[in-house]
């Protein structure tokens, strides 16, 4: 991680009428790193990462692309400079097959016309490179299991060749295996040196394919920890403020004093 | 999963699970493959064929003249005027929603081609131009009121069959009716006019271009599938394919050979069914309106503008609306009163499920349009020869209707239960 970070939050803020969502927080993704966002419910999570899809425009502070300061003030900006979002619910077409799914709106043409057998052959090719097995290019959604719709959607966000993936509670309403296809598939976007921020609550997953833990607490940063060297204890004290006690206030108050 | 994704990737998984059911090769793994769609519930024309035979044969048993060409002819010349109002509600339909105002738009179109042809004596053809895009501007102010304003679809359209009904009556004045002149498109698609005149190379010039057509489409997509390396239909499903079109519309031809030859209208309605098929399977527009069928949000996410495609089908509902009422009024020979008749707007409906689409959107062709209008004609003709009254008529074409949503909800369930929804 010597580069540069792909995507750099500076000190972002975010006010919804008299609802403090957000308050300086910090965030860095550099390509070929998957770094899990936690925290508890209502914890700003979601705006955070609404904020960085161009949902929600920031108040305060700066987004940083590849060094550069950049504004993000609609979904196609987002989506301009390369970031892919996939929400927790997938936004897939039932009646549509595997193909017409990963291109929607993105159609390939050939003379004004769809170009049916282009989409299926590159299709075909990203399904394969990321080692996703489903029945057939050609089946509609509506006959894939959950973890099967849950990993074309990821596919389909990196139709538009994405550098950061956004993902949002991927494994949540998944058994074992189809959790660990979703997990396989991450650390594939990570081999493709995409940048992953992926929002769990579980900490089995995250621990399992996350570089990075970055912890949110009541709109703030609390901590951010290399997952190899940190305990699921202390994470977990930073998402329910477990660090926040008397005990913890007694003991800043003595170093304080000793100072 | 544990050693799979250990494979390296010069050797990369391929994308289909070999655990998929996967057609056995021949004439046996056809019957078998056909058996378990109907079983999971995609049924696509079946019901429509097993109907059109069951109603042949019971029309045909109990009156042997049921089989003479003249039926033919009859069948294929009345079914392009509701058949098109029928094709515009495929659009609404794959939307997930409903267009009542279709007969009224037909009947209020023949209107306003009438007065603009005939009375003022524009010129015929600029007078269809104008009534199209007069049902085309009515079909759009749905649309919009239904997109922009939030109104569901239903009510819009409701409210437009009686808005459009009193503005044809107005439009017509106080004769109630005007016969139309025979020139321009009127001519075209009346009782006069058949192709090459009615000669008898007509309809097989036809059905060997439709058959030639289809040969040369479904052949150049499996070469170039072929090359490109992805699944391709084998030589034999293709050939039966081409085969099995090839018999109809060679016997089609017979048949109306035998009477007055093809009728210039229903060539229009094929061309139209033909072009509407194209831009439904094969551009993005018609991806969009399967998308916002499918899933609304989906389709927002995806950058696709709903309220225009909504607009813009709902506008191609009245443009067909306007098309099939120049058609009903030209096989009639005058507008009247009687232009918006409701009977239209159920026929239209009950033809495009009928057909196979569904009413609940994201499923449909628009050849549902034709198949459902065969039915219907069929057996129009049939009780009208057995000289039922309206009474009769009216109920059996009620349980007709009635049976296609029940075929289409209870398809819909068994592919839900079999996954396939």
């Amino acid at each position: 991680m010597t580069s540069a970070p792909v995507l750099a939050l500076r000190g972002v803020s975010k006010r919804f009428g008299a609802v403090q969502a957000l308050t300086d927080v910090e965030l860095e993704v550099h390509a070929g790193e998957v770094v899990a966002l936690v925290g508890d419910n209502g914890a700003g999570k979601s705006t955070l990462v609404k904020t960085i899809a161009g949902v929600h425009p920031i108040d305060e502070g700066q987004i940083e692309w590849e060094g550069r300061p950049v504004s993000i003030h609609r979904p196609q900006d987002a989506q301009h400079l390369g970031v892919a979002t996939v929400y927790q619910d997938l936004a897939l077409c039932d009646n549509l097959d595997v193909v017409n799914n990963l291109f929607l709106g993105r159609e390939l043409k050939r003379r004004g016309t769809l170009d049916e057998v282009a989409m299926e052959q590159k299709a075909r090719e990203l399904l394969s490179t990321l080692s996703i097995r489903i029945p057939s290019v050609r089946i509609p959604i509506a006959s894939l299991s959950g973890g099967q719709r849950q990993v074309v959607a990821i596919a389909r966000s990196l139709i538009g060749d994405p550098k950061v993936v956004i993902l949002d509670e991927p494994t949540a309403a998944l058994g074992v295996e189809q959790t660990a296809q979703v997990l396989d598939l991450v650390e594939r976007l990570r081999e493709r040196n995409l940048g992953v921020i992926l929002i769990s609550h579980n900490m089995a997953d995250v621990r399992a394919v996350a570089d990075t833990v970055a912890v949110l607490r009541l709109g703030k940063n609390n901590g951010t920890f290399p997952v190899q060297q940190t305990t699921q204890e202390t994470i977990i004290a930073a998402i329910t403020g477990a660090t926040d006690n008397a005990v913890t206030r007694r003991a800043a108050r003595t170093t304080e004093v000793a100072q | 999963m544990s050693n799979d994704t250990k494979t390296p990737a010069s050797a990369p998984i391929p994308a289909v699970d070999p655990r998929l059911l996967q057609r056995e090769a021949g004439l046996q793994g056809y019957v078998n493959e056909f058996v378990r769609k109907v079983r999971g519930g995609d049924i696509g024309s079946l019901p429509v064929v097993i109907g059109l035979i069951v109603i042949w044969l019971t029309f045909g048993l109990s009156n042997s003249q049921y089989f003479a060409p003249s039926t033919a002819t009859y069948i294929a010349y009345w079914m392009p005027g509701v058949g098109l109002l029928a094709v515009g509600l495929v659009f609404v339909l794959l939307l997930g929603e409903i267009d009542l105002s279709v007969g009224s738009v037909s009947g209020l179109s023949a209107a306003v081609y009438a007065v603009l042809a005939v009375t003022h004596g524009l010129n015929p053809w600029l007078a269809v131009f104008t009534t199209i895009l007069t049902g085309a501007a009515i079909g759009a102010l749905h649309g919009w009121i239904f997109a922009k304003i939030g109104v569901p679809a239903f009510i819009v359209t409701l409210a437009g069959f009686l808005v459009w009904q009193g503005v044809m009556l107005w439009v017509l004045g106080s004769t109630g009716t005007i016969n139309l002149t025979d020139v321009g498109l009127n001519h075209f698609l009346s009782g006069n006019s058949y192709v090459l005149n009615g000669d008898v190379s007509g309809g097989y010039i036809l059905a060997v271009l439709a058959v030639a057509s289809m040969a040369y489409g479904s052949f150049g997509e499996q070469a170039r599938r072929r090359k490109a390396g992805v699944p391709f239909k084998p030589t034999s499903e293709l050939l039966i394919r081409v085969g099995l079109v090839a018999v109809g519309a060679f016997v089609a031809a017979y048949v109306l050979n035998q009477d007055r030859g093809v009728p210039d209208a229903q060539v229009m309605f094929l061309a139209l069914l033909i072009i509407c098929d194209f831009v439904l399977r094969r551009t993005s527009f018609g991806r969009k309106i399967f998308a916002v069928g499918g899933n609304i949000e989906a389709s927002r996410r995806a950058g696709i503008s709903v309220a225009a495609i909504r607009i813009s089908v709902f506008s191609i509902s009245g443009a067909f609306a306007a098309l099939g009422g120049l058609t009903i009024a030209a096989e009639t020979g005058a507008a009247s009163q009687s232009g918006s008749d409701p009977n239209n707007l159920m026929m239209a409906i009950a033809a495009a499920v009928i057909g196979g689409t569904s009413l609940f959107g994201g499923r449909g062709r628009v050849w549902s349009a034709f198949l459902g209008m065969l039915v219907i004609s069929s057996i129009q003709y049939g009780l009208n020869m057995e000289s039922l009254n309206q009474d009769v008529e009216y109920m059996i074409m009620g349980v007709v209707l009635l049976a296609a949503v029940i075929v289409d909800s209870l398809a819909r369930r068994t592919q839900k239960s079999s996954g396939r929804g």
